[in-house]
């Protein structure tokens, strides 16, 4: 016997011994051969095989990615009502908190009475009204001396009268029409605000405003965060989605494009947003996401959970798994049986 | 300086004769892994009798899958994170990249329904389950990040959707899911290499313990104490009589000699 | 070599019991993975050479 244990000890205790040892021990009861090279081997030419079949058959999706440019030639009605929205302060960035913006007092999801989301502070600053409006409308403010001297006025006026133009003109665009490249609102006190909208669905509608919410003053740039932001506020990206059954309260987590199998692996998590009180409460994320790492928590630790732990003794599947051992036991030592629990 | 050495035991069981170098880190840890993982434990070419069944082919394969994620991702990561959507070369790798993800995610939830009804965390070897489960969701975390790196209309949505639960529990500010920059490179390099790393531990785990044993029939465990069993009695003879050699994972009963072998 | 032999880029379609709802791609996966549990559950396992009885 050497300090290695090069062998020697398989083999030497019948299975009816070996069964009776603790867990913990080493088994010296009788053993097959079992070549496990050989089984990776085996096992890694069948993923190959089946991963390259399944990809020749089935392929991958790819759909196109949603453009403010398409946002903007498709609904621009949507498009001009998200861009006020942004102006304003009024859009679902603006008002999100952190990390793109600063907190009112009292929002923010909270997880009992904690306020998680309010701890973090403010680590990705995104100004609704200078980035996704005035900043891009700037650029092309350069060529267009009405657009320049609109938004001139526009950043001089006080804050009632800018609140009061915006505030305004979202209520016309509940009656907008479209005649060529002109938006035609019924006529209101609006201010600079049309002569900016216009310009500004122009430029979404030539493409330029895509790369104008990209580019990093460094030349490159690959954080999409203010076009996604901005893409994210109107409707168009959210239709697309639902129209794929991608949506929230479609269990879209677990979905794909297209007929594409998905993340079946997020069922529990997307469950939870699918039924009361989670359909019922604007902290859902907080809650569901808390949960979620409880429940994980509890899988790591099951070996230690008294209970859980115990449920593959009564449901009987290992019976099933090592029923060859067990019918060997009771052949070669029908009094004695495996060893007490 | 003591020499020690007996010249009758083979080279491996003496300790080694230089005290200077037994204190030595690099002497320490090489002896500290090959007590706990000798080479026949490591690469065994045998298993006890019980491992048989297919249920037992569900880890190799999620293994195997894996490795032809991190294949098919290398390729990808070759010609950078355009080109699978120009060219037809780079679409049919990416099929296979995602494709075998899918069947790594298959594989794997067959691994754990399979473990968790063999309790195969019984005889120490809770650390080899939890390995497994930090395995699984930290394989959910890149294969999120993965979806995410995709720039087509699947991760935009899945992004600005996501960023919510993240940013309702503060995660967003750090880990911001708009940054294709920040998540293609937690999913190509930092994710798969935390992954690897928890897996192989998994693995040795799974050697150094072994396969756990069947769980005992309800109908004899009641029946059969272990200190009136005749079996037990010669066990533990057995027991007496071997010399103990280290590094043993030992059971209450005292039973078997410290051998690596399976 | 990459169009796919079976599009699946048309829209899902999804199966309804109450509250959950379903895609036909996933429940197919999902459906699999029961199956080939019971499958690998229920086939016998050729044990190979057997017992190396008796040690070195």
């Amino acid at each position: 016997m050497t300090a290695l244990g090069l062998d020697g000890a398989s083999g030497t205790q019948t299975l009816a011994d070996a069964a009776l040892q603790s867990d913990d021990s080493e088994w010296h009861g009788p053993v097959i051969r079992y070549d496990l090279a050989k089984e990776f081997v085996i096992a890694l030419v069948a993923m190959v095989v089946l991963a390259v079949a399944l990809a020749i058959v089935f392929s991958s999706p790819d759909e196109a990615p949603a453009t403010i440019t398409a946002w903007a030639s498709s609904s621009p009605s949507d498009f001009l009502t998200t861009a006020v929205a942004e102006l304003d302060g009024s859009s679902p960035t603006a008002g999100y908190g952190p990390p793109y913006n600063a907190w009112a007092p009292g929002e923010g999801q909270k997880i009992g009475p904690l306020g998680v989301e309010r701890w973090v502070g403010v680590h990705t600053p995104v100004d609704t009204a200078h980035d996704f409006v005035l900043a891009p409308l700037g650029i092309i403010a350069k060529s267009d001396p009405a657009l320049a001297a609109g938004l001139t006025r526009y950043e001089s006026a006080s804050a009632a009268d800018q609140q009061q133009w915006t505030t305004a003109y979202t209520k016309a665009l509940d009656k907008v029409s479209f005649s060529g490249s002109s938006v035609v609102v019924p006529p209101g006190r609006y201010g600079p605000v049309p002569t900016m909208m216009s310009a500004l669905l122009q430029m979404a509608r030539g493409g330029s405003l895509d790369g104008a919410l990209l580019s990093s003053p460094r030349f490159y740039g690959t954080d999409y965060t203010k076009p996604l932001l901005f893409l994210a506020d109107g409707s168009y990206l959210a239709d697309k989605a639902n129209a794929q059954h991608l949506a929230g309260n479609q269990w879209g987590m677990m979905n794909e494009t297209g007929n594409y199998p998905g993340q079946a692996w997020l069922w529990l998590y997307t469950m939870w947003y699918q039924i009361p009180p989670f359909t019922h409460t604007g902290n859902a994320d907080a809650l569901i996401w808390s949960l979620m790492m409880l429940l994980s928590l509890a899988l790591l630790l099951l070996p230690f959970i008294p209970g859980l732990r115990s449920i593959p003794k009564l449901v009987p599947v290992y019976r099933l798994i090592w029923r060859d051992h067990y019918r060997r036991l009771a052949t070669e030592s029908p009094g004695g049986g495996p060893r007490a629990g | 300086m003591s020499a020690t050495t007996d010249p009758g035991a083979p080279a491996q069981a003496t300790p080694d004769p230089d005290v200077a170098r037994s204190r030595m880190w690099t002497s320490r840890l090489r002896e500290a892994a090959v007590r706990s993982l000798p080479p026949e434990k490591l690469l065994p070419d045998t298993q006890p009798s019980y491992v048989a069944s297919w249920v037992y082919v569900f880890g190799v394969l999620t293994l195997a899958a894996l490795a032809v994620i991190i294949a098919s991702g290398t390729i990808l990561v070759l010609k950078g994170p355009s080109w699978w959507h120009l060219s037809k070369a780079g679409l049919f790798m990416n099929s296979i990249h995602l494709w075998s993800v899918e069947l790594f995610m298959f594989f794997m939830v067959l691994h754990l329904w399979g473990k968790f009804f063999m309790a195969a965390w019984r005889g120490k070897r809770a650390l080899t389950w939890m390995t497994g489960v930090v395995s699984f969701l930290l394989s959910i975390g890149a294969a999120f990040t993965g979806y995410i790196s995709q720039q087509n209309f699947d991760s935009q949505w899945i992004s600005t959707q996501a960023k919510d639960g993240l940013n309702s529990v503060g995660v967003g500010a750090f880990f911001n899911v708009l940054n294709f920059g920040q998540m293609l490179l937690w999913h190509v390099l930092l994710l798969p290499v935390v992954v690897v790393v928890i897996v192989a531990l998994h693995l040795l785990l799974v050697r150094r313990r072994g396969v756990v044993r069947p769980l005992p029939l309800p109908a004899h465990r009641r029946s059969v104490s272990r200190e009136t069993s005749p079996g037990h009695e010669q066990v533990v003879t057995a027991a007496a009589a071997a010399t103990p050699t280290g590094g043993t994972t030992g059971s209450p009963l005292g039973a078997g000699p410290a051998d690596k072998t399976s | 070599m990459t169009a796919a032999l079976i599009d699946l880029d048309h829209v899902g379609h999804y199966l309804h019991w109450g509250f959950i709802q379903l895609s036909v791609a996933n429940a197919v996966i999902i459906g699999l993975m029961v199956v080939i549990f019971v499958v690998a559950i229920a086939l016998p396992f050729r044990a190979g050479h057997r017992a190396r009885r008796g040690g070195r």
